[in-house]
């Protein structure tokens, strides 16, 4: 099925007509196809690991309009994957990093910047106008969001989603298929399904699942092959095998159902069940020491236990030398632990190490600190050699 | 034996294996057999009074079993039941309580 544009195929250079002529010369294609991908108006939500792929190649494809969502800076630590960022672009904005490569790669490609984060609020007038939505998000509650928008405004939702080595996709959305909530109608707890800064990303995996929304934007605008509308496939980059489910649309659903409940855009971090970014995780109640503090006590000689609650490949980037006990292994492992000593747990930045004092204290520990801002702290202010992940 | 295709944020609460052989005649006796096998997996896959979470999607093969019997639906020994959790990479949130208990995925949310 073709998703219909409003504007008329728009006609084509000779230029364009050698730059597509790979396209052109198979009948799949054709004229009358690149006409339909300059007449498209393609919204591409982030521009990091997925969206990076999805934007590179649909610019090359020759999509007429290029819309980009993001309001995020390159990070050195995005260029393992984000290959649409080179090193020069760190700390630039990942907007005009982006812009910039896809204008080079084809000049003819028109790119609408919105530097804005994707909300409530906004939502549905940039939508407005733009025939297809690629979600690249990173996070639950956009992914909601971007449902509920593209059902709202009647757009299809090319969906990718990654985790470590393995990978979703599937196009949520059309008029006769389901919507991401006919999926999963409810999203998980915050905490319990970890984020690639927590349980990492191989870096092409976003590459691989990336390049699959391409395809699928593509075969929508042309309106060929078997997009993957009520199908979910499931990408194992580590086994290399592709598995696919069946999705159905729920009549009951929500927001797409014969009787939607969902008729505007809600609060999407309450629906999660988590606050805005500017909250820290509570530490009420955890006594924390300082980086300088413990250096000095240590240089001192001071009868310290330090307690590392990071994974033993975490121990390999860097340490201080801490008796290394995963924190999911700390209760079984607590008698390790003397309650008559001193102990100073860390690990990477101070959250995980703050549930250990919070658990060793149920536990009995009285003498236990959390050493506030953990080993990345100790890089920035003790030791500057020390290589930070 | 049928078997259960676990992903991957839930390998580390079963042994680290990608697929378990289970015993049962449905998708209800299967998962039971699998917590009873590794415990740990039982919160991620069960709410306190037994259901099973609402984001957590089963499929029998490549159905859905919410549009066949659900936990009652019959399996074989041929069968492969998965287990298909949202993901969405990325972002960690920042949550809206303060655990007084472990994270279960065991890393916290500000590393």
């Amino acid at each position: 099925m073709a998703i219909a544009t409003e504007t008329s195929p728009a006609s084509l250079t000779n230029d364009e007509i050698l730059r597509y002529s790979r396209h052109l010369i198979m009948p799949e294609v054709g004229m009358e196809g690149q006409q339909k991908l300059k007449a498209a108006k393609v919204l591409c939500i982030g521009t990091g690991g997925l969206g990076s792929p999805l934007a590179l190649y649909l610019a090359a494809a020759g999509v007429g309009t290029l819309g980009l969502v993001d309001f995020d800076v390159v990070d050195y630590t995005n260029l393992q994957r984000q290959i649409i960022h080179s090193t020069a672009d760190v700390g630039r904005k990942k907007l005009d990093s982006a812009a910039e490569k896809l204008s080079a790669i084809n000049p003819f490609v028109e790119i609408k910047k919105f530097d804005t984060r994707l909300s409530s609020e906004n939502a549905l007038e940039i939508f407005a106008d733009f025939d297809i939505i690629a979600d690249g998000t990173d996070n639950f509650p956009t992914r909601y969001l971007v449902n509920d928008a593209c059902v709202l405004t009647g757009k299809p939702n090319v969906y990718g989603s990654i985790f470590r080595f393995e990978g979703q996709a599937s196009v949520f959305a059309t008029e006769e298929g389901p919507c991401y909530r006919c999926l999963y109608p409810e999203p998980p707890p915050p905490g319990l399904v970890p984020s690639c800064a927590e349980g990492g990303v191989l870096g092409i995996l976003p590459g691989l699942v990336g390049v699959m929304q391409a395809t699928e934007v593509v075969k929508l605008i042309l309106g060929i092959g078997d997009p993957l509308i009520g199908r979910l496939l499931l990408i194992d980059a580590l086994g290399m095998k592709f598995r696919e489910l069946k999705l159905r649309k729920n009549p009951e659903c929500p927001a797409c159902g014969a009787h939607p409940t969902i008729t505007k855009l809600i609060d999407y971090n309450e629906f999660c069940g988590i606050r805005g970014e500017e909250e820290k995780p509570l530490t009420a109640g955890i006594p924390e020491i300082q980086v300088e503090e413990l250096k000095r006590r240590l240089d001192a000689g001071d009868d310290l236990f330090v307690l590392d609650v990071r994974e033993p490949h975490e121990y390999q980037i860097c340490n201080i030398g801490g008796h290394l006990i995963p924190l999911n292994d700390l209760p079984k492992r607590v008698s390790e632990l003397d309650s008559s000593r001193e102990i100073v747990a860390h690990c990477k930045m101070g959250g995980r190490s703050a549930k250990a004092v919070a658990f060793l204290q149920q536990a009995g520990f009285k003498k236990i600190h959390n050493l506030s801002g953990g080993i990345l702290a100790w890089a920035d202010r003790i030791d500057r050699t020390m290589p930070k992940y | 034996m049928a078997k259960i295709h676990i992903p991957t944020p839930l390998r580390q609460y079963a042994g680290k294996q990608p697929v378990v052989d289970v015993s049962g005649k449905t998708v209800g006796e299967a998962l039971s057999d699998l917590v009873a096998r590794h415990s740990e997996l039982r919160r991620h896959l069960y709410t306190e009074d037994g259901k099973l979470r609402s984001f957590v999607n089963v499929y029998l093969n490549d159905e859905d079993v919410r549009y066949m019997e659900k936990e009652a639906t019959p399996i074989t020994e041929n069968d492969n039941i998965s287990i298909v959790p949202s993901i969405a990479g990325g972002r960690s949130p920042i949550i809206m309580r303060s655990h007084s208990r472990m994270s279960p995925s065991g890393a916290c949310c500000c590393c």
